[in-house]
């Protein structure tokens, strides 16, 4: 079991670092097979992550689960998917399995995906080391009998022990990882047309995604609903629970792998650059209403903080935040219509 | 958000990195940038951190007071809820919430006491002796 591995030159691919670990993986695994026009916005836009929603009953370190962003997984999938690459996935019962699995690609020169938990991930401060299992890291080889590992959201490339790797591959709880391993496998040119025809596609689908969905708390209509939670939280949770309820918002909102504005300017980012990909200056006014987005939600979190720290804790305060979603809400519902019927 | 309006405020990110962030620049066009930190989200953060240990001493009263056993303490020390508990343990959230009262967990075999312990990263006789009582050297370690 025991072998060593040693790191050849092939698989000392470059570090990316990015807002979103998802982002990041899919960004760096495309452009060590060659794809090199791909960067973090584009890989978000092709892979239609913007989204909202808020599910009430589901409760994550014991407040309502709120997430800015499509079902982790879904980014990965959607933009392998546009650009016509495959993508290969294994879970795995026994971490020796696992262990040897990717022992194996990492010889044979393949960096691979790991979706991990990050409760026991070493070099995160404490303070981020939640239980949270779909983190995604890439490993690209073994030396001085340790993991290479590529972390998207960290600045360097880091390392993990065997050990370690072993211990954040199998964390358990929701979203358990199983020692998920996933690389693109068939990875072809992509031509110009090509591309522009997955940034429609991109496009096109998360404008689906915030508008058609017909259940109130998804899509852009889920702020809406957000905040007419968030104007009876006040009375119904008594204000330390609510004010934790809002801190859940804010954490979600701006916490790391957001890139700011709960993913916002990361769209924002995108449709800029799908303006010049499909030659459409008709896109831009539209990354600019992303971006006024984006802007009105971290106003809002400066607002719910000053709650949140108890400065200011009337209900007028919460009818502010709950005002701020609300327009969030007719603005992405307004613009997502718009651009579900512009002609691209 | 404009590239000169990017907090770089200190956070629990310091010494470990810096995060990225989506901004416009002199030319209203996007770039990366990186920031070491919001006081907005660091202070929604260290009130998640003030909840955490809330719970995790209102546990060790209610072990204290023979309310509830040691599982609850240990699980809201390694910041667990049930669902995550369970995954861990392979026990289902029905029984781990029967094994947190204190008359069903005096019955609990040598087996699943061993789980229990594994899980938490403590040794069985730490688990079984604990009494809700000096809790700092859980929670300062």
């Amino acid at each position: 079991m025991e072998k060593i591995l040693t790191s050849t030159q092939k698989n000392k691919i470059e570090h990316i670092q990015t807002a979103h670990c998802e982002n990041g993986v899919v960004t760096a695994l495309l452009r060590h097979h060659g794809l090199d026009f791909i960067n973090e916005p584009l890989a978000f836009g092709i892979g239609a992550g913007m989204f909202y929603v808020h599910l009430p009953f589901l409760k994550v370190n014991n407040a309502p689960a709120i997430a800015f962003r499509i079902m982790p997984g879904f980014i990965f999938r959607d933009t392998c998917k546009a650009l016509g690459v495959k993508v290969k996935r294994k879970k795995f019962r026994s971490p020796e399995a696992a262990r040897a699995y990717l022992d194996q690609k990492i010889e044979e020169g393949e960096p691979v995906g790991c979706q991990v938990g990050v409760f026991n991930l070493p070099y995160f401060p404490k303070e981020y080391r939640f239980h949270f299992n779909a983190h995604n890291i890439i490993i690209h080889g073994f030396e001085n009998g340790r993991y290479i590992v590529s972390d998207p959201v960290m600045e360097e490339m880091t390392s993990l022990s065997p050990e370690e790797l072993e211990d954040v591959r199998f964390a358990k709880g929701p979203l358990a990882p199983k020692g998920q391993i996933y690389y693109p496998t068939n990875v072809k040119e992509i031509s110009k047309e090509q591309l522009k025809k997955a940034v429609k596609k991109g496009i096109k689908k998360s404008a689906w995604w915030m508008t058609q969905v017909p259940i109130e708390q998804l899509g852009a209509r889920g702020f809406n609903y957000t905040a007419k939670k968030i104007r009876k939280w006040r009375s119904q949770l008594g204000e330390r629970k609510a004010g934790l309820y809002l801190g859940q918002i804010v954490r979600m909102q701006e916490e790391i792998g957001t890139g700011g504005g709960g993913f916002r300017f990361i769209y924002a980012a995108f449709l800029e650059q799908a303006a010049e990909i499909l030659e459409n200056d008709k896109l831009m006014p539209y990354s600019e209403e992303i971006t006024r987005s984006g802007d009105l939600l971290r106003a809002n979190a400066v607002r719910m903080a000053a709650i949140i720290k108890g400065r200011k804790t009337d209900q007028k305060d919460f009818e502010e935040v709950a005002d701020a979603m609300s327009e969030i809400s007719a603005l992405e519902l307004k613009v997502f219509k718009k651009l579900r019927k512009l002609p691209l | 958000m404009k590239k000169e309006n990017l907090p770089q405020d200190e956070s629990a990110l310091k010494n470990f990195t810096r995060e990225v962030c989506y901004v416009k620049n002199e030319e209203d066009k996007y770039q990366q940038s990186l920031s070491t930190g919001w006081k907005v989200k660091s202070e929604a953060l260290a009130e998640a951190w003030v909840e955490i240990n809330r719970r995790i001493e209102e546990a060790a009263k209610a072990v204290e007071n023979g309310e509830k056993s040691p599982v609850l303490f240990f699980m809201e020390l390694r910041l667990m809820d049930f669902p995550t508990l369970s995954g861990y343990t392979g026990f289902w959230t029905f029984f781990i919430k029967r094994h947190i009262k204190p008359k069903v967990f005096k019955r609990l075999s040598e087996r699943k006491l061993g789980i229990y312990a594994s899980v938490f990263k403590i040794s069985v006789d730490e688990l079984i002796s604990f009494d809700g009582k000096n809790i700092d050297k859980y929670t300062k370690e």
